[in-house]
């Protein structure tokens, strides 16, 4: 593959300097705009979509990982989710994330974020509305000096010539030309990777982020923790399950189905809709805590109420969508406490970074995403603003480092949308990834890899073409990535699970680094020591 | 997904083109008076209902449907008091603005 020669010559439109370049302005993203502006930082925010609404936090909204500093609470919330995890979260990077969430939170309640009072009088900040968030945040961020380019999707990232990060370049999709930031350090908060599933928010998620730092090298973790499906009404967006609590399932006879669940009975519902439609009801609400639910989540009614449904008293079908690794835990490996990745320069946040940290193997709503959100996006801000002040005035190469779609190639183009169905058929369905097992898994893979190897050889993307076969290269490469660590972890344990080994292992808890392009590889890190005061039984 | 720019409503201040996160509208022409955004790309609609809710006018729809475009009756929603219900919901509307404290899911929390 050549490097087409207009790539290294050519001045974008919108050519900047800056110490920090943040890609992504959903929740993570626009934390470490915050953060690194504050550290003093020049600053540069692009968003693939519009800083304030994209991503899955904005039309949704969130529960918050918000408990008071209280010792005793703290260990008992980390406990709380460490069976469901699979014990493979951290109580040290637990305890931070506690501690900077309240602190965020607060900050929010005093820079005018408005706060419900609960019915004791007392304000109650344990969620966010999503709108109102993302909002407030744009505004936090355009105060603190940063400057946002929205509908400014990055293409790939810049490299210096001791493989350092030096910025990135990418396209202004509604001018119709470009942009390009030489960067001191850059944050990838580009979000998890949804597959264009239709979950609520997440079709902006392709996993860019992600394919961007591995062809600089970097690593990955917990990329088999990849396969969370939400519940939605069969015609709706709406990927919101809190409310799923109150709902019973039937199969289209009408009769209950046994053991099905929002929680602890997902995978029943899995197991039926394989077969056929599945219904839900939210008929265990009691009639006095309607209005509550309308007010907790507006966004959960606006499909029912157009349809003219009525969902406490009238049966609807509904399906899983797959929201990968957006309610999933894997992603870019951090190797330090300012959310460095492997790759100097480059730090992660958000759904982009690993959550196994303080989740383990399983995350099921908001709470905790949000808490990592907030806490890794400070972090690494702050960590690329200390990188990036310390490269001002260096003279840096920053040559571009993407692979599939930018460069020249022996064969024809590819259709992004047929390349995209082929990575869904692979990845939606439940009896390859929800319910996983090595045959399946090896022949998905398989296919997965002859597809990676045909984009290498195809020819650029015209530009109109390129944001999304940027989207669909990824969405392969991050397949592939599932994949080979769903591989390697040859047991059962988080949101991971085989068939051919439906226990967990001892021996296995251990995370599972991946990474690699052309040559995708999955391998098992050290195992982890857990003193028993930190394993939940 | 989106269906309804209304023609009545929209005053082509083009607020939606720059919110939507999929890129969903084209501007209204400048040279032309009167001429509204357009849904431009409408298979990329992820079906977030977030250009409703930045919309001063309330003068956009996005049907339910997630998965295919639907046909809408414009005036049939304005009855139904559908157009604008969610930005009315969440407290945007001037009219509503004290739902914006309204998030009750510390009720919902209580006993998980």
């Amino acid at each position: 593959m050549s490097l087409k020669p207009e790539m290294s010559t050519h001045r974008a439109a919108l050519d900047l300097d800056a110490d920090v370049l943040v890609l992504g302005g959903g929740p993570a993203g626009t934390w470490a705009g915050l953060a690194a502006a504050r550290a003093g930082a020049r600053v540069v925010l692009a968003d693939k979509g519009f800083c304030g609404t994209s991503g899955a936090t904005a039309p949704s909204g969130t529960g918050v990982w918000y408990v008071p500093p209280d010792p005793e609470r703290r260990h008992a919330a980390f406990l709380a989710r460490q069976v469901l995890g699979g014990n493979l979260a951290d109580r040290k990077w637990s305890m931070r994330v506690l501690d900077r969430t309240h602190q965020s939170v607060d900050e929010l309640a005093a820079r005018g974020y408005p706060f419900p009072l609960n019915d004791e009088g007392a304000p109650a900040r344990g969620s966010l509305q999503g709108p109102e968030y993302m909002r407030l945040m744009r505004k936090l961020v355009k105060g603190a000096g940063v400057r946002i380019l929205d509908h400014s999707p990055a293409v790939e990232l810049l490299v210096d010539a001791d493989g350092t990060v030096a910025g990135a370049r990418g396209l202004r999709r509604q001018q119709g030309d470009d942009w390009a930031v030489r960067a001191g350090a850059v944050v990838i908060a580009t979000g998890g990777c949804a597959f264009l599933s239709r979950a609520l928010g997440c079709n902006v998620l392709t996993g860019d982020g992600l394919l961007m730092a591995a062809e600089l090298g970097a690593e990955l973790s917990g990329m088999e923790f990849s396969n969370a499906y939400g519940i939605s009404p069969t015609f709706a967006s709406v990927t919101k399950t809190l409310l799923y609590k109150w709902a019973t399932f039937t199969e289209p006879g009408g009769a209950t189905i046994p053991g099905a669940a929002s929680q602890g009975g997902r995978s029943v519902i899995a197991r039926w809709l394989a077969r056929g439609p599945v219904y839900a009801q939210l008929d265990k609400a009691e009639p006095g805590l309607h209005a509550s639910m309308r007010e907790a989540q507006p966004n959960f009614f606006v499909p029912f109420d157009r349809m003219g449904i009525d969902p406490f008293t009238q049966r609807f079908p509904v399906t899983l969508r797959l929201e990968g690794t957006v309610r999933g835990t894997g992603g870019l490996r951090i190797v330090d406490e300012s959310c460095a990745t492997t790759v100097p320069g480059l730090f992660a946040a958000g759904d982009a970074a690993t959550r196994e940290l303080i989740c383990g193997g399983f995350t099921g709503g908001g709470s905790h995403n949000a808490a990592w959100a907030i806490s890794s996006g400070q972090w690494a801000g702050a960590g690329a603003a200390t990188h990036g002040t310390r490269q001002r005035g260096a003279r840096r190469a920053a040559a571009p480092a993407g692979t599939v779609g930018l460069r020249a190639g022996n064969g024809r183009t590819f259709d992004p949308q047929e390349v995209t169905r082929r990575v869904q058929a692979e990845v939606f369905p439940f009896d390859i990834n929800y319910f996983r097992s090595g045959d399946t898994l090896q022949a998905a893979l398989g296919r997965l890899d002859g597809l990676w190897q045909s984009l290498r050889a195809a020819d650029a993307a015209s530009a109109a073409d390129l944001v999304k076969a940027r989207e669909a290269a990824a969405m392969t490469a991050v397949a592939r990535w599932m994949y080979r660590s769903a591989l390697a972890r040859t047991e059962t344990r988080g949101m991971h699970r085989r068939a051919d080994h439906p226990e967990a292992d001892p021996a296995q808890l251990r995370h599972i680094f991946s990474g690699g392009l052309d040559e995708a590889w999955a391998a098992p890190a050290a195992p982890l020591a857990r003193p028993q005061t930190e394993l939940a039984a | 997904m989106i269906e309804l720019v209304s023609a009545e409503r929209c005053t082509g201040c083009n607020i939606c083109v720059a919110v939507c996160p999929t890129n969903v509208f084209d501007p209204a022409p400048k040279a032309i008076a009167g001429a509204l955004p357009s849904i431009a790309r409408g298979a990329d609609c992820q079906t977030c209902f977030m250009c409703e809710l930045y919309c001063p006018e309330d003068a956009l729809y996005v049907a339910p449907d997630a998965d295919h475009p639907v046909k809408v009756d414009e005036a049939a929603l304005i009855d139904a008091g559908l157009v604008g219900s969610y930005r009315a919901a969440i407290g945007w509307s001037p009219q509503t603005a004290a739902r914006r404290r309204l998030d009750s899911t510390f009720r919902l929390l209580k006993g998980l």
